[in-house]
């Protein structure tokens, strides 16, 4: 039988349709318009029309987060384009699967200044796993295939495929399954059995090991074995912002978060370890503080999927190139002869860290302004919905405290820009997860500044049934800003003031401003009122809920390690370093 | 700082250039030289680049190289295990009283005289960067008028070829 004939915008969406994608977010113009056509006819696949494409770029960014599958978003040439810019940033940052499809200008229009020209490809290329220009219909469905290959495998990243207007209209064959030929893309998945063999014998020969867990292990789906793998050896397990629920928060070998707003144990069990067990991390320095000073006592076993994470920052004595979940399962395979040979045994090491778990937990001090505790705030949303939920997170305090009040069970269930840091991220990646995953609880728990810069996808939401929480923990200013201005700057605020509290001229009113938008608005400004305003947005499925909690300006996120300083001098709280004692 | 001969095996697709540029320069590595060109298989291009980088730099710009999609393989050439040439255009400032002395030169360096007029010679040398650098060094006194150079060619020793294990 002779292939269809089909042009290239059908043969876009076709593509997409053969690969799985049952969810696209965008916004159409100009040189998209002949894809957006035949998508009005598409039976599989939903396409959610965004405010903003930056909307659309970070809503696929939480699709993508919350079910591990790939996102994609779409959006024209020129300032369509561009608008996608940070969000593509974000997920490269972030190792986010993502799929970001452009209309590019006509290819004799190329190179001439054409309306709504920008060299989208030329602009992506140091913030993509790859990038391609189509300009003839024939190379379409090979083109997205070997796109989504690129972008869901080996680390994952975003991909963009740029298609010319006339690349959209020609007509072409439709030829599935393409040839997709990537000679030089092959990623490692499984690792050297001689490495594995030299982890393990280190770890079994270690007496303060800590498994240092990162984003990868969430990416490669490896909880799993890692929790296996964990009670197998019985080490202290610290998971970084990226890797909140890799590991059960309840589960009593987790430290929690290390880094800059990281626990006192999971940040001390790092400094003091002698084995650095690093999976899916990569040193990140809001991770390691000054790096020279960073676990200085460590000998490192360091698994990544992607070569070059590997001795990139930190010399690794054991490097493992490959997959998490392969290279977990072989290490439990290999872990009961080694630690019998070398008469593993890590006891007194436990009591030296359940001794900065039992004196350095978590917590916070109530301001005296009379506005609401935002740690309290966020724990209280994350002991109502439960770990069944999805959380997502704009970038500065909020970010923070979520990272360390809510209590994580589950991978997937916590969403953020860490790499990158984009503030705006939350509500459009909420929006993108709750698609992915309607039955869930979705939180976007925003500050006043990060939800100024994405609120408008709140008209997205209502408009198409997506009904997610935002909870805006709103000081009135730029938060995290202000804390550094509060230490570093002697208390000199510039520019941090956002005049959004209930004190001051309250602009925008984010009461008004969720009305406005189709959905039902709640201010909180009492302790008493926190549970059942939550408890009213977890009930309410009908719109998208926003919360106003007026919460204390000069709240502060506490552990902190300045900015450069050794993780040696983390802060308990302000002006108060822990206290050690002869044992470390 | 040390000097390295990379060769990268890549395939021939738009923009391949600028991705290995502008990572060397997003990593903040000096690009001394640079040598682009088809290869024996169709589809492929072979870049010959020399950095200056400190160890470790190298083997992390290497990795970051590897990770770009359309490059096939990237080796160091070693000068010991490898051959490396220069290739060179120079116009040379000469009259009948300095003519014979560049000629002898020309001789001497095993170069070769590509163009004469009157008041100057266009001479084309090939050979390791220390030769053409002596070479340079001996017409310098008459007076260089214009300098072109190619980057750095590098091709292994013996009878393997990067190529080899690809063609599988």
């Amino acid at each position: 039988m002779a292939n269809e004939v089909l042009t290239g915008a059908a043969a876009i969406v076709r593509s997409l349709e053969m690969l799985g994608v049952e969810h696209i977010f965008g916004l159409p113009g100009g040189a998209i318009l002949p894809t957006y056509d035949p998508l009005m006819d598409s039976t599989k696949i939903r396409h959610i029309l965004v405010r903003h494409e930056q909307g659309a770029g970070h809503a696929a960014e939480g699709y993508a987060s919350a079910s591990g599958r790939l996102g994609v978003c779409i959006a024209t040439s020129g300032p369509g384009a561009t608008n996608l810019v940070t969000a593509i940033a974000d997920a490269y940052m972030d190792s986010v699967p993502l799929l970001a499809i452009t209309g590019q200008v006509g290819s004799k229009l190329i190179g001439t200044d054409a309306f709504q020209e920008a060299d989208i490809v030329g602009i992506t290329m140091p913030i993509t796993k790859h990038s391609f220009l189509v300009t003839n219909a024939a190379d379409v469905p090979q083109t997205i295939a070997a796109a989504v290959q690129i972008a869901t495998t080996g680390r994952p990243g975003p991909v963009l495929v740029d298609v010319t207007k006339d690349a959209q209209q020609g007509l072409a064959e439709f030829v599935w399954p393409p040839k997709v030929d990537l000679a030089g893309y092959k990623p490692v998945t499984k690792p050297h059995g001689k490495q594995i063999q030299a982890a393990a014998q280190m770890i079994a020969e270690s007496k303060k090991p800590v498994l240092y867990v990162g984003g990868g292990v969430i990416r490669s789906g490896a909880h799993k074995e890692l929790l296996k793998f964990a009670e197998q050896i019985g080490a202290p397990v610290v998971t970084t912002l990226m890797a909140r629920g890799a590991f059960p928060d309840s589960h009593k070998q987790n430290l929690g978060m290390p880094g800059m707003h990281g626990t006192v144990p999971a940040v001390t069990a790092l400094q003091k370890s002698d084995l650095l067990i690093t999976l899916g991390a990569r040193f990140d320095d809001r991770v390691t503080g000054d790096v020279k000073s960073f676990a200085t006592g460590a000998k490192v076993i360091h698994v990544d999927i992607d070569p070059a994470e590997i001795g990139k920052i930190r010399f690794a004595d054991v490097p493992i190139v490959g997959d998490a979940k392969e290279v977990i399962t072989e290490l439990i395979a290999e872990m009961p002869s080694a630690m019998k040979a070398a008469k593993y045994d890590i006891k007194e090491w436990w009591s030296f860290v359940g001794g900065l778990v039992e004196r350095y937990p978590l917590g916070y001090t109530k301001e005296d302004d009379g506005k609401l505790s935002p740690q309290l705030v966020i724990k209280r949303i994350g002991e109502l919905s439960g770990p069944e939920a999805i959380f997502a997170a704009g970038v500065g305090q909020h970010q923070m405290w979520s990272a360390q009040f809510i209590k994580y069970e589950r991978p997937n269930s916590w969403l953020n820009s860490g790499g990158a840091g984009t503030m705006g991220y939350a509500v459009p990646a909420a929006m993108g997860a709750k698609v992915a995953q309607p039955d869930r609880l979705v939180w976007a728990i925003d500050g006043d500044g990060c939800f100024q810069m994405t609120n408008q996808e709140l008209a997205t939401c209502a408009l198409n049934n997506i009904p997610i929480k935002v909870a805006v923990i709103n000081n009135s200013s730029l938060g995290m800003v202000r804390q550094w201005q509060t230490l570093f700057y002697n208390s000199r605020y510039s520019n941090t003031d956002l005049h959004t509290g209930t004190d001051e001229v309250m602009i925008p009113d984010f009461v008004k401003l969720a009305d406005a938008y189709g959905c039902l608005a709640i201010r909180v400004e009492k302790e008493e009122d926190i549970d059942a305003a939550i408890k009213l947005a977890i009930a309410t499925n009908d719109r998208p809920v926003v919360i106003d909690f007026i919460v204390s300006r000069d709240a502060m996120v506490w552990p902190m390690v300045a900015a450069g300083l050794s993780n040696d001098e983390v802060q308990y709280a302000r002006d108060a370093a822990p206290i050690w004692d002869g044992r470390e | 700082m040390s000097r390295h001969v990379l060769s990268l095996l890549v395939e021939d697709k738009p923009g391949i250039l600028t991705r290995v540029a502008a990572l060397f320069a997003r990593r903040g590595f000096n690009i001394e030289s640079l040598a682009v060109g088809t290869t024996e298989l169709v589809g492929l291009s072979r870049i010959t680049v020399v950095v200056s980088v400190e160890g470790a730099a190298l083997e992390q710009v290497t990795k970051q190289i590897n990770k770009l999609i359309n490059v096939i393989k990237v080796v160091e050439l070693d000068a010991d295990q490898a051959v490396q040439r220069d290739h060179m255009l120079i116009k040379v400032r000469t009259d009948a009283s300095t003519r014979s002395a560049v000629l002898e030169a020309v001789t001497l360096f095993r170069a070769r005289v590509i163009d004469v007029v009157s008041d100057a010679l266009i001479i084309e040398v090939t050979g390791d960067t220390a030769k053409c650098a002596a070479f340079l060094k001996v017409l310098e006194p008459f007076g260089i008028k214009e300098l072109v150079q190619s980057g750095v060619l590098a091709i292994g020793r013996g009878s393997k070829s990067i190529t080899e294990k690809v063609l599988k």
